[in-house]
């Protein structure tokens, strides 16, 4: 009796698995918290409906900016067990891990056939595209290059335009300064906060050209451009809180918060974390591009793609085309706190904030960001932090200058 | 004698899944890790073509010529010289403490054992909240704060957030070590205290008759016969220490300038960050062989013991 009801329970499970099987599509990110989580959700609930028989498996992996994640992926990417479908910053951490090694499927072809190819901005196709195919479609965009600041003590200091050059902002910091505020708040415990802040300086003094032209071979990393990126911020270290080393990204947003700090260099994810603390944008807290970057935006997007030997493709072409739609973007990305990646989006449903975004994403150049794995491979990303690291206690200029120098030609970007 | 033999081949059996368990996960990846090591697997897509080439002990002289990596050995040592001597300072005194039988010492017992039920990742993180420095001196945060209420201003410091170092040693270490201590002491306390108990009561009274004071029985007659538990919790911590990650990772990060980095830290970053496998590897072995030197000695002596 007992062996017959071990052996009925087998049975069903071999074919409740078969049948789960035939129809399921396996969705894997690194959206496990907060408003990513929430709109992931949405998202799947929105494609339920048009499919109700797919079943998604949501295999998310917790772990900030997806540290944990990307290994777990690389594990069964090379195990040959990938998911449907995955979550993967646009550019270089997609291109040079999984596509260069010819793992991924290109998705040009499928892009023009579902008429969408034309619905996000040139820019950005090229940034998910490698030898003219492209190989993601980006679900969101977040811009990095923005300043955020605390209106009250903005106010208080007696400033009352935006800086827009580097003298103005340094002016603005030293005023802090003498106040007693901290003027510009840093938590680079994690180390990526500090390279977010210089790859931005980078983008100024470089200007957006130059500095996409890194990446293609067009603008030499051994240029004067890169020791006056340095110089800029070596004259910020006497402006940062000197307990930095020990504070996270939201910690240094919170010192804003807390009305103790002026500046905060930082992505718009920031806006969704004020926004949680209960600040509203434009009354409580203002924002700027980084003096220099007006023009350009630094991009900083999440996209899916298509692995090779996806065991459910058919499903994960569903997935893609639906995530490509407008109506998908909108759903998601107000509650992520992100602007959609086409152009073509429903502006009513953004606020303030991210409408300034999406204006200045349709209308400025697009830049991929370093840092946040668009512009270069993660071996070149891991030197810099390091670089920067060393260089923020030692603020020797020469070392760290041969340290990135060494970096871009180990990756080959040193061109002349 | 046959049951003997049979029971032999039982328990034989028992024990086959968990060595040919062992045999793969523990020693085959042992043999991987250390082929990786000498092959030029920098990249993912090198790793995924699989294409076997060997370098020699290249990714061995990258690593010991690199910079960060000379700071993880030298902090690497640092922490483990005060690691031990301060958990094996703090348990004796602990167990002598509560082996003299004052009231409420069963208490304290369960008390200093208390951390060692915790997670080093836990441990991190609030000792991270204690040693947080702050904007000193106006606005202090943890230890800081306390200072500045007794007025002991002049005591602020930027704790694991300094970049100060006397010679190699970065002072930054010291709270770590604090903490490291604090996880650790109450379990050398709890294997001295077994080791005085097991002292034969005879010996002692013996000395006493003698007209021996309790300095001289503790120096010349209790610590001897401690020696064994000295060196076994010397085992455990050296391993502890030469393979820290969590508590670091946790509380400090590597801190500016890798400060408190150390090789289990960096060698997570080059693997799994920067797909630099074969240099990742390479770390492995070096943290390998830093805790062979100390298991191989200790596994010799305690085998030769059992075979005598």
């Amino acid at each position: 009796m007992k062996k017959l009801f071990l052996g009925l329970i087998v049975v069903l499970l071999i074919f409740s698995s078969v049948f789960a099987a035939s129809n399921d599509l396996e969705i894997f990110s690194w959206w496990t918290g907060g408003g990513e989580e929430e709109g992931l959700l949405a998202l799947f609930a929105k494609f339920n409906q048009y499919y109700p028989n797919i079943n998604i498996i949501n295999a998310a992996v917790a772990g900030g900016a997806g540290t944990n994640a990307k290994a777990v992926l690389k594990t069964r990417m090379l195990g040959g067990n990938p998911p449907d479908s995955f979550q993967v910053h646009a550019g270089m951490e997609l291109t040079d891990t999984y596509v260069i090694p010819g793992l991924m499927e290109p998705l040009t072809n499928y892009l023009k056939e579902w008429g969408v190819y034309d619905k996000f901005p040139k820019d950005v196709m090229e940034i998910v595209s490698y030898q003219g195919e492209v190989y993601s479609i980006p679900v969101n965009v977040h811009r990095g290059n923005v300043v955020f600041y605390n209106k009250k003590i903005f106010r208080e200091l007696g400033l009352t335009k935006e800086p827009t050059t580097w003298a103005e902002f340094f002016d603005a910091m030293k005023k802090a300064q003498e106040a007693g505020y901290i003027p510009l708040a840093l938590g680079d415990k994690n180390k990526w906060t500090l390279t977010h802040l210089f790859e931005n300086i980078m983008l100024s003094v470089f200007g957006s050209d130059g500095y996409k032209g890194l990446f293609t071979g067009k603008t030499s990393f051994d240029s004067p451009e890169l020791e006056m990126s340095l110089v800029l911020l070596e004259r910020m270290i006497p402006y940062f809180n000197r307990d930095h080393s020990a504070l996270t990204w939201q910690d240094a947003g919170r010192l804003v918060f807390e009305g103790k700090a002026l500046f905060n260099v930082m992505g718009d994810w920031e806006e969704g974390y004020f926004k949680t603390l209960g600040w509203k944008p434009d009354v409580d807290f203002g924002w700027f591009a980084l003096p220099g970057t007006d023009n350009a935006f630094m991009f900083i997007s999440d996209t899916f793609g298509l692995p090779k030997g996806a065991p459910h493709r058919e499903n994960a072409l569903k997935w893609l085309k639906f995530i490509a739609t407008k109506e998908a973007q909108d759903i998601f990305n107000p509650i992520k706190g992100s602007i959609p990646a086409r152009i073509d989006a429903d502006k009513s449903r953004y606020d303030v904030y991210l409408t300034w975004s999406m204006n200045d994403f349709a209308k400025v150049s697009v830049v991929p960001s370093i840092i946040h794995g668009s512009a270069a491979p993660e071996g070149f990303v891991t030197t810099l932090n390091d670089a920067l690291n060393r260089f923020i206690v030692k603020k020797n200029i020469s070392n760290t200058l041969r340290d990135i120098i060494w970096a871009a030609e180990d990756q080959g970007y040193l061109t002349e | 004698m046959s049951i003997q033999k049979n029971k032999s081949k039982i328990g034989f059996y028992i024990i086959l899944p968990s060595l040919i368990l062992i045999g793969i996960f523990v020693y085959y990846f042992i043999f991987w890790t250390i082929r990786t090591s000498f092959s030029d697997w920098n990249s993912f897509s090198k790793l995924l073509k699989g294409i076997y080439n060997f370098v020699g002990f290249r990714n061995y002289q990258r690593i010991f010529l690199d910079e960060r990596f000379q700071t993880d050995l030298w902090n690497t040592l640092f922490f483990t010289i005060f690691f031990i001597a301060g958990s094996i300072g703090l348990g004796l005194f602990l167990a002598n403490l509560i082996d003299k039988g004052l009231k409420g010492s069963r208490f304290f017992q369960s008390l200093f054992l208390f951390p060692m039920a915790i997670a080093f990742v836990v441990t991190g993180t609030v000792w991270s909240w204690i040693f947080a420095p702050g904007n000193i001196p106006k606005d202090p945060q943890g230890i800081n704060l306390l200072f500045k209420n007794l007025g002991l201003e002049k005591l602020q410091w930027l704790w694991y957030t300094s970049s100060e170092s006397v010679g190699k040693f970065n002072l930054a270490l010291i709270p770590v070590i604090i903490a490291a201590i604090w996880q650790m002491s109450g379990y050398i306390m709890a294997m001295y205290l077994a080791g005085l108990k097991a002292i034969p009561n005879e010996i002692l009274e013996a000395a006493k008759v003698d007209g021996a004071n309790d300095r001289y029985i503790f120096w010349k007659i209790k610590m001897p016969l401690l020696k064994p538990i000295t060196l076994s919790t010397m085992i455990v911590l050296g391993h502890v220490s030469l393979k820290i990650f969590d508590l670091i990772y946790a509380m400090t990060g590597s801190g500016p300038n890798n400060v408190t980095d150390v090789p289990a830290i960096y060698m997570f970053e080059l693997t799994f960050r920067s797909n630099r496998y074969a240099l990742g590897s390479a770390i492995s072995v070096i943290m390998l062989l830093m805790v062979a030197v100390i298991i191989i000695p200790y596994l010799y002596s305690s085998l030769r013991r059992g075979v005598s």
